[in-house]
């Protein structure tokens, strides 16, 4: 298994925490060269002498930044084979009849602006390769399917990236780039974030139960899960994948959620 | 180390195409294969694509309509390897024709292999693969090729397409049953764009047959100039997906469908 992305180089936004850091250990242990984005200098620093990668601050939003970072990834690796747009938040969203303008655009603009200005970064930097290949993939969730009421900016953007991976992977096949671009479309995943708000609950242990019913295989997704789905979107044996749209979610949506 | 290793495969319709892909990857990946197909044991196909395959790889011949084929399967995976891993569904045929020149023989018979098959196959291995799912990271692995007919209609393709929707959603159907009494087996489906298999060129040489197109050749070319990726799968590219499904590596997928068809239907 090990090797499987060797000499290839990766981008993995929201890289400090949850499955952004997952993807970028198991991206590092098959050989990929990892550079990862983030806020938090300090965790990202330790994560970089972990994995061997390379930390940026950079906040994904922030449009200004990107050619930077992209000048980062090409002047110091030489290319950008893989590229795992992760960062997304659902900070402070609300439903549809509460949510604020500030909040909407704040999310909107991490959660879709963010991922839309890493797959476009990330195929101007593929184009250059050999042959312009390379492989995006678009961390959207099992929401995008399945909208929650209470989080109506989140449901809406995750939504939102799935037709954009698919435009972008139909574009790519028009200008006869070999670079694919796929969404995953996770279950709950076992995140700090997630192990953090059930413990801020009054009962987290019922808090606990409500997620992991959710899926009919009666548990939440650990990191590693889908850590080991983006690899493998990421290597060559996913060669004829583009423009799809991938659930792991321990059948949650294959039915009726929660039933 | 490889990423199937001791673990037992039963892979339908495994002498051509799709499934022989698949078994030669799972062979490669460290599984004990079982391949089933229509042709006697002793036929020049089955010696071929057991060379191929090596070592641990055989042939079992068995038609996924028959209840007492896959009766004699599942005491065959149980006596000769004390259980089975991984299903592959891969059997199929397909049936192409304006639905009101459709005979209804024909139609059963579409039915009893792409549909019926997968349900007896799954019926007749779940014991086994319930027993032998609990020892072995991930789990069992139910893969049921549907195809991306199984998701879009086509024109003269409406029998083809209800077989294989019914694929799609007979997988999210017992994903849920399993994971909810907690068997320890996953199910998945596969869907495929367009491969280059012997059922493909069968299907092109129909269509120049009936007059849509001059020769296989334009039908090829017209394929690959719809599909963004600009070309037709090898079959080869089905197997990365079904060793990641199999493998432990999918150990949170299943009622998932696995869509590879080089962005055909993203459009």
């Amino acid at each position: 298994m090990a090797g499987r992305l060797d000499g290839k180089v990766a981008l993995v936004t929201g890289g400090t925490s949850g499955i952004g850091a997952g993807a970028a250990r198991r991206l590092a242990a098959e050989g990929a060269r990892v550079v990862f984005t983030g806020s938090k200098a300090e965790i990202g620093e330790a994560l970089a002498r972990e994995i061997g990668g390379r930390f940026v601050s950079h906040r994904v939003e922030d449009a200004a930044g990107w050619p930077a970072l992209i000048d980062t990834v090409l002047g110091e690796f030489g290319r950008l084979d893989i590229a795992f747009a992760n960062a997304g938040t659902e900070q402070g969203d609300a439903n549809i009849e509460q949510v604020s303008i500030e909040t909407w655009d704040r999310l909107i603009a991490i959660n879709q602006t963010g991922v839309m200005l890493t797959v476009q970064h990330a195929i101007r930097a593929m184009a250059r390769n050999a042959g312009a290949t390379g492989s995006i993939i678009i961390n959207s969730s099992m929401n995008a399917a399945r909208p929650l009421g209470n989080y109506v900016t989140y449901s809406t953007t995750k939504a939102a990236v799935v037709a954009l991976a698919k435009s972008a992977a139909v574009y790519c096949g028009q200008a006869k780039y070999r670079i694919r671009v796929n969404a995953i479309l996770p279950g709950v995943v076992e995140t700090d974030m997630i192990r953090h708000i059930m413990q801020s609950q009054e009962d987290p242990v019922a808090v606990r139960a409500i997620y992991e019913g959710m899926a009919p295989l009666n548990r939440m997704a650990q990191v590693d899960e889908v850590a080991g789905l983006v690899a493998y979107l990421a290597s060559d044996e996913a060669a004829f994948l583009s423009g799809a749209e991938i659930t792991i979610d321990g059948a949650t949506t294959a039915g009726m959620m929660g039933v | 180390m490889a990423r199937l290793d001791g673990r037992v495969a039963l892979v339908t319709g495994g002498l051509r195409g799709i499934g022989q892909a698949i078994a030669a990857r799972f062979c490669a990946e460290g599984a004990t294969v079982v391949i089933t197909d229509l042709d006697a044991p002793d036929s020049e196909a089955v010696a071929a694509a057991l060379a191929a395959l090596g070592g641990q790889a055989r042939y079992v011949a068995g038609n996924v309509t028959s209840e007492d084929d896959w009766a004699r399967i599942a005491a065959d995976l149980q006596s000769a390897h004390g259980g089975c891993h991984i299903l592959v569904n891969n059997a199929g045929i397909d049936l192409t024709g304006a639905v009101e020149t459709l005979s209804l023989e024909a139609w059963r018979r579409i039915m009893a292999i792409n549909v019926d098959g997968v349900f007896l196959g799954t019926r007749a291995l779940v014991p086994l693969l319930a027993e032998s799912g609990g020892a072995v990271a991930g789990g069992a692995s139910i893969i049921n090729v549907s195809s991306i007919m199984g998701i879009v209609g086509y024109s003269e393709v409406s029998a083809y397409n209800a077989s294989k929707g019914a694929v799609r959603l007979f997988t999210k159907g017992i994903a849920i049953e399993f994971a909810q009494k907690k068997m320890p087996i996953r199910a998945n489906s596969l869907h495929p764009g367009f491969v280059k298999t012997p059922l493909l060129s069968a299907g092109f040489q129909r269509w120049v047959d009936k007059g849509f197109a001059e020769k296989p050749e334009d039908l090829v070319g017209a394929m690959e100039a719809a599909t963004p990726i600009g070309r037709l799968a090898e079959p080869d590219e089905l197997a990365g997906p079904a060793v990641f499904l199999a493998s432990a590596d999918a150990s949170y997928m299943t009622g998932a469908e696995l869509v590879i068809d080089g962005g055909w239907t993203a459009q």
